[in-house]
């Protein structure tokens, strides 16, 4: 293979690795904005995964999207209420709430497919070609030659961002995120305001969960979002607690896992498990490179009182 | 005295709340409640061997692990990477144990059990560093280093350390003098008494030392623990930490050496996770977390055993340990709304 070739491959395998992180990430960063940091975010897309795949077999692609994110709203729920409604820390509550979506995934997943599993198999959604970019050289494929879920990553996004900071809703949720006791001063519904950011939180991740399984994999496995709900939000801090800047950050993870595709093919003799690192050792340098440049919300991980 | 008993009932409040949500599942999914509830304990308690050998051996992990975790939160730091320090204890036990042919036990063990505690804790370096110099939060960098370690395992096994023939996905087995002494007629290994004696050294330490109340009044009130000039806020979050990963260590050089005698990938169930339920139902308390570990080390062990009798999946287990640290966190808001006392866990500001 050539190189250009190669490098087409490696970006359209990092657009595909970033999709279902920009999503949870985006949504984190809507709960974070807000004030709140949500741990659970790696059990709501569990649940979105299992949703998307239930969904799937159920009534296609789009029914198992639809399920992948009201479970994952489900799940934004549950820690909506133990975090916010009781007022619990809110960092041992996503543990908590993470801990347990493992746990009834894992329970539901058996009670519905059987011991191993067997026979679960979901087509995966093709790549949808944009008529005329999708030949571009180099980024055609990375871009717009991409199944339908990244499309609509493209769009959440900076839609997100503008609501954010562009409306007056996003104004306030920003306020509630920053000083509660001025936001509430101000009229705004301090505690409302963190549940709804929550739930929206809890959608994205539901939707990235099962953009896993409907775009990628292709099938539902025990803890098979291994983490990735974490990575987001490292990413919420890398994107500096910005929609756009973390769909950038998502590329950034996504383009240090695909660099192992190139390695291979340039056949150079390093062991995989490095490349498995890298994409976190990245990560956490970035992050000493960003975090005391840009401030957090200042309410973050904070309780009301 | 009043407080205490509160906080021990809603600690056993929380734990049936647990059964409860688990028995209501089982029967709502069509189990038997009952029969699965008595495979649970049969399996956990049921004879000599499944308590010494099932659920204390599986207790050593928590309880270390669960220790650590509470050492840190003491001072405000929550160290969710434990899974990751378990894996480098583990890594370096391995490493020492299967160089340790030939050497007498009282030198393989200390010699093992150091390297537990020094890769565990070496794991920890750049977290405090990230967060001392440069403000990152140790809740995400610990996490995030759980995966390196993982990936580590694996390069491991498959590489520098897979055993002889360089078929298997592990290292060869240690050497027979590295292996912790057996309970005669058991399989409970040595470890468990270090845990015991870890827990009435950090009792100590928590109770009667200068350095456990600076600890507790940074844990506390960060700010005013640095404002009374009293507190060297930096140098104690580092030490809590360090330490909190040297007992993850620990933990994972002793799975070694008392329970699987070789590396593995996967050795871990998330001892590093289920560790923080540990801790928490145990509100912190070094003794208590003997307690509360051999009930998690029971839970994991009957959930075990309910597989087998009864079909039903061990993971319904990470549920029941789910339900009992939400329900302790809402009994303790519950029991806050009347009183104006502080809440018993609670994150710390982040230091500037």
């Amino acid at each position: 293979m050539d190189a250009l070739a190669v490098t087409s491959d490696v970006l359209a395998a990092a657009v595909g690795i970033a999709t279902p992180l920009a999503l949870a990430a985006t949504g984190e960063t809507v709960a974070e904005r807000s004030g709140v940091v949500n741990l659970g975010v790696e059990g709501a897309m569990l649940f979105g995964a299992l949703g998307g795949a239930i969904g799937a077999t159920l009534g296609g692609p789009a029914t198992g999207l639809a399920l992948g994110v009201a479970a994952g709203i489900l799940v934004a729920a549950l820690f909506a209420a133990v975090a916010i409604g009781a007022g619990a820390d809110q960092i041992i509550t996503g543990t908590a709430v993470t801990l347990a979506s493992v746990g009834l995934t894992g329970t539901i997943y058996r009670q519905y497919y059987g011991p191993g599993g067997v026979g679960l198999s979901i087509p995966t959604l093709s790549p949808l070609p944009i008529p005329g970019l999708a030949g571009l050289p180099l980024i055609g494929g990375a871009l717009f030659n991409q199944p339908v879920t990244t499309y609509l990553m493209a769009l959440a996004t900076p839609l997100t961002w503008w609501l954010l900071f562009r409306t007056r809703a996003g104004l306030g949720l920003r306020a509630a995120g920053e000083d509660a006791v001025a936001a509430r001063a101000a009229g705004i519904p301090v505690r409302l305001t963190r549940m709804v950011a929550v739930l929206v939180g809890g959608a994205f991740a539901g939707a990235a969960g099962a953009t896993l399984v409907l775009s990628q994999v292709g099938t539902f496995t025990e803890r098979m979002t291994a983490g990735r709900g974490f990575v987001a939000i490292a990413i919420v801090v890398l994107g500096r607690w910005n929609p756009v800047g973390a769909v950038l950050a998502a590329l950034l993870f996504g383009l240090a896992t695909a660099m192992q595709f190139a390695f291979q093919a340039a056949g150079l003799k390093v062991p995989y498990q490095l490349f498995l690192m890298l994409p976190y050792l990245l990560t956490l340098l970035a992050l000493a490179g960003v975090v005391g440049r840009v401030k957090a919300p200042g309410e973050l991980g904070k309780n009301e009182d | 005295m009043r407080s205490d008993l509160r906080a021990a009932g809603t600690a056993v409040g929380a734990l049936l709340a647990g059964l409860v949500v688990l028995a209501l599942g089982l029967a709502a999914s069509g189990y038997d409640a009952g029969n699965a509830l008595a495979a649970l304990v049969t399996g956990a308690f049921g004879s000599w061997s499944a308590f010494t050998g099932g659920t204390l051996v599986r207790a050593v992990p928590l309880i270390l692990i669960g220790l650590g975790f509470a050492l840190a939160l003491r001072g405000g730091a929550l160290n969710i990477g434990a899974e990751g320090q378990f894996y480098l204890g583990a890594i370096a036990a391995t490493w020492v144990g299967v160089h340790a042919a030939g050497w007498p036990g009282w030198i393989a063990l200390p010699a093992l059990a150091a390297a537990g505690l020094l890769a565990g804790a070496l794991w920890m370096v750049v977290p405090v560093v990230l967060r001392l110099r440069f403000g990152v939060l140790e809740v995400i960098s610990t996490l995030l280093l759980n995966f390196v370690a993982d990936a580590l395992v694996s390069l491991m096994v498959l590489g520098p350390m897979q055993e002889p023939t360089g078929i298997y996905p592990q290292s060869a087995p240690i050497a027979a003098s590295a292996r912790l002494p057996l309970l005669p007629g058991t399989r409970l290994h040595g470890g468990f008494v270090v845990a015991l004696l870890s827990a009435a050294g950090l009792s100590w330490v928590f109770a009667r030392t200068w350095w456990g109340f600076r600890l507790l009044a940074l844990g506390t009130g960060p700010r005013a623990a640095e404002v009374s000039g009293r507190v060297p806020a930096k140098r104690l979050l580092a030490t809590a930490l360090f330490g909190s990963a040297a007992l993850a260590g620990l933990a994972g050089a002793f799975e070694v050496s008392g329970v699987s005698y070789a590396l593995y990938q996967n050795l871990s169930p998330g001892y590093g996770f289920t560790a923080i339920g540990v801790a928490l139902l145990a509100r912190l308390r070094p003794s208590a977390i003997i307690v509360t570990g051999i009930i998690f080390g029971a839970l994991e062990v009957g959930a075990g055993a309910m597989q087998r009798d009864a079909g039903i999946p061990a993971v319904a287990a990470y549920v029941v340990e789910a339900v009992i640290i939400l329900a302790l966190l809402l009994g303790d808001a519950a029991s806050r709304r009347g009183s104006s006392q502080k809440p018993v866990v609670e994150a710390a500001e982040v230091l500037p």
